[in-house]
């Protein structure tokens, strides 16, 4: 019964401790506020309104309706008009515009025989008589923005001379399931709880016993009956309240604010973020143990907290990274939250379908306390 | 003989090429106050932190309490209470918070809880800082606190590292006062200090210098069988009388106490009054007078030896 006394001992004294830390208090609400705010409004994969320039060797009014589809699109905001090719590049260089739209001297012949809308028929196929309308040149240094202006190479041009839109096939049909309207904030939410609770559940508890340490209190400590575990333990305690707490608000705000769907049972998410939260504080007892002070504790929560955000699949894909990437992604407990979130929240899936994510997360959670509780030595040698 | 707290045969203790406690021998027996003095870093606390099972000894063997140590330092744990030498309880707590907080770390039950910080509150004096944090507290009364989070399980042997080094004379006294009692009610302490004041105190001690013990014994003993006579002269001119004396073979230091000079002359010199007049140094019309020893002239005397 007396560790029962002991856990408790530490849990009620880091309770007090935190209301007493005001700043710590305030980042506990603030940082999920803030970030998913930030993140959910800032973060965009649907590109829109790129700046770009014009170059128009035709000067037809023509070529002014051709301008006026493009645009019309919205992909593109013409904002400049440059002499010459020449000058566009220059333009791009220096990160004035993203992209230049070259419009051809003899716009109209090339248009008059395009395949699509062209006059000729048969449409013409050979070389000499097909040729594309006008030309994109482009900053391709930035993929995204690459991709968004490479999506305008086929664009419809039958509005342009008023001619009925064929109607064509698709090779494929495709059907998009839980994000018909490929909203980024419905993906980006959910993961936003995985990098905020490693952010603040890691930096929290990596500093928890090198602060101790600092402020003289383990000579104390350990001069008492109080095992490694139980301090373990103890500390962690407070703080799944905290997590939970976060995972409320980041859950309830992106719900109200960017209508993300919450497609999953509320019970299969307090588990899958339990574990995970528990998980995050496991490695932020083990980083404490390691660290000699509070700064070496901050880097080295640093150092998890970027891999868990570049590689955990919360910002890009992880089917497209490398081999060792992935294997390395693999040991982040962000990915396998990360799998399981997006799963529970918006595809209703049950945790028990993605065993193999809640298995290693437990697994972590065990290794991480185990390890921290043994390194931490109750002596000073 | 009566029972032994603590027993230490040849404990050394090495960090690095710095060997901080060496060949130590100890044998403390039950009731006292035991006194360790010496100068900062003459190993102090490390021998302390020995003692208690924080560091382990690079050699030579430690009981405390029947216990043998590093084995067993777990089970002691218990029955022994620490105040650091730095104040190591929670600054962001309130004196109750802290003296809580302890008591159920010790695993005191709900209502002896409550009935014994009480009490504590009341035998330490902190009644009215109850609720104040203990990081706003002045260096008198943290100091009140830890002796009461240190005797808060009611430990048979108390361990106090340089527990006066932050407050003033007054509450100095009054400290040592609530010692005696603990004494009194039978708790055995040992006690590190680099007060002369307070080593007289202790019923025995032990006198350290680079981690070597130079003495050990009662205070009376030790000034008794101190190697050396005692001679205060009052003349003119001290500073360059101190120099000059300071430089014979016999004389093993020279301090200048107000208007007189204390002499410290070694036990061979059989007439040391005659010695020292005899000297062309010293003035024939000063004063000269054999006095008592103090227990500081038995610190430079031991310490002094290792010097020479």
């Amino acid at each position: 019964m007396k560790y029962i006394y002991r856990i408790q001992a530490i849990v009620s004294k880091e309770l007090i401790q935190l209301k007493r830390d005001n700043m710590t208090f305030a980042m506990i609400v603030m940082i999920p506020l803030i970030q998913l705010l930030l993140f959910g409004y800032a973060i965009n994969t649907n590109i829109r309104h790129i700046p770009v320039g014009v170059v128009d060797y035709s000067q037809t009014a023509l070529s002014r309706v051709l301008k006026q589809t493009v645009s019309a699109t919205q992909v593109v905001t013409f904002n400049q008009e440059y002499l010459n090719v020449k000058q566009g590049e220059a333009a791009i260089a220096s990160g004035e515009v993203r992209a230049i739209f070259v419009i051809p001297e003899d716009l109209s012949q090339r248009l008059a025989r395009h395949q699509t809308i062209g006059f000729a028929s048969p449409p013409a196929t050979d070389e000499e008589t097909s040729r594309p309308v006008a030309q994109w040149i482009v900053d391709g240094s930035d993929n995204v923005i690459a991709a968004g202006l490479k999506s305008l190479r086929n664009m419809p041009l039958a509005e342009l001379l008023s001619k009925p839109v064929n109607r064509s096939t698709s090779t494929f049909e495709v059907t998009l399931l839980f994000n018909p309207e490929q909203r980024t904030a419905v993906n980006i939410v959910p993961g936003l709880v995985g990098i905020i609770l490693t952010m603040t559940m890691i930096m929290f508890t990596s500093a928890a016993i090198v602060r101790e340490r600092e402020r003289g209190n383990l000579e104390l400590l350990i001069n008492t009956p109080v095992q490694p575990i139980e301090l373990m333990i103890g500390k962690i305690i407070p703080y799944m309240f905290i997590g939970g707490v976060q995972v409320f608000i980041i859950l309830t705000l992106g719900h109200l604010l960017f209508k993300v769907p919450i497609s999953g049972g509320l019970m299969q998410l307090a588990l899958a973020t339990t574990l995970f939260i528990t998980a995050s504080l496991a490695l932020g007892l083990l980083i404490s143990t390691i660290a000699k002070n509070q700064l070496q504790s901050m880097q080295m929560t640093l150092f998890v907290l970027l891999p868990s955000i570049l590689l955990s699949g919360f910002m890009f894909p992880y089917e497209g990274m490398p081999d060792i990437a992935q294997n390395i992604s693999e040991i982040l407990p962000a990915t396998h939250f990360m799998r399981l979130i997006r799963g529970i929240v918006l595809r209703d899936a049950e945790v028990t379908a993605m065993g193999y994510d809640m298995y290693w997360l437990t697994l972590f959670t065990l290794g991480g306390l185990v390890i921290a509780s043994l390194r931490f030595k109750k002596n000073l040698d | 003989m009566s029972e032994l707290v603590i027993q230490v045969n040849n404990l050394t203790r090495k960090f690095g090429d710095l060997t901080a406690i060496q060949n130590l021998n100890l044998d403390i027996e039950k009731g006292n106050i035991y006194g360790f003095l010496g100068p900062n870093g003459c190993g102090k606390t490390t021998a302390i932190r020995m003692l208690t099972g924080l560091l382990k000894p690079s050699a030579g063997t430690v009981q405390v309490l029947g216990f043998s140590l590093p084995k067993d330092a777990e089970k002691l744990r218990m029955h022994i209470g620490y105040m650091t030498q730095k104040f190591s309880l929670y600054d962001d707590l309130s004196v109750a918070e802290n003296l809580n907080f302890i008591a159920k770390i010790y695993g005191l039950p709900r209502t002896q809880q409550k009935q014994r910080v009480n009490q504590l509150l009341d035998t330490y004096e902190l009644n009215p800082q109850a609720k104040q944090l203990a990081g706003s507290m002045s260096g008198g009364q943290k100091q009140r606190l830890a002796l009461a989070a240190a005797v808060l399980h009611k430990p048979k042997l108390l361990f106090l590292d340089e527990p006066t080094s932050a407050v003033d004379p007054e509450n100095r006294r009054e400290f040592w006062e609530q010692l005696f009692d603990l004494s009194d009610q039978g708790t055995s302490i040992l006690v590190s200090t680099h007060y002369m004041d307070e080593a007289e105190r202790c019923h025995k001690l032990a006198i350290l210098e680079q981690g070597i013990k130079r003495a050990d014994g009662s205070p009376n003993d030790l000034m008794q069988q101190m190697g050396a006579h005692v001679i205060e002269i009052a003349a003119m001119d001290l500073r360059q009388l101190k120099q000059e004396l300071i430089e014979l073979p016999d004389v093993i230091s020279a301090a200048q106490i107000g208007a007189r000079l204390r002499v410290l002359i070694k036990k061979a010199i059989t007439e040391p009054l005659n010695y020292l007049s005899q000297q062309a140094v010293v003035n024939p019309e000063a004063s000269l007078s054999l006095v008592r020893p103090s227990l500081e002239d038995v610190f430079v005397t031991c310490t002094g030896d290792s010097r020479q």
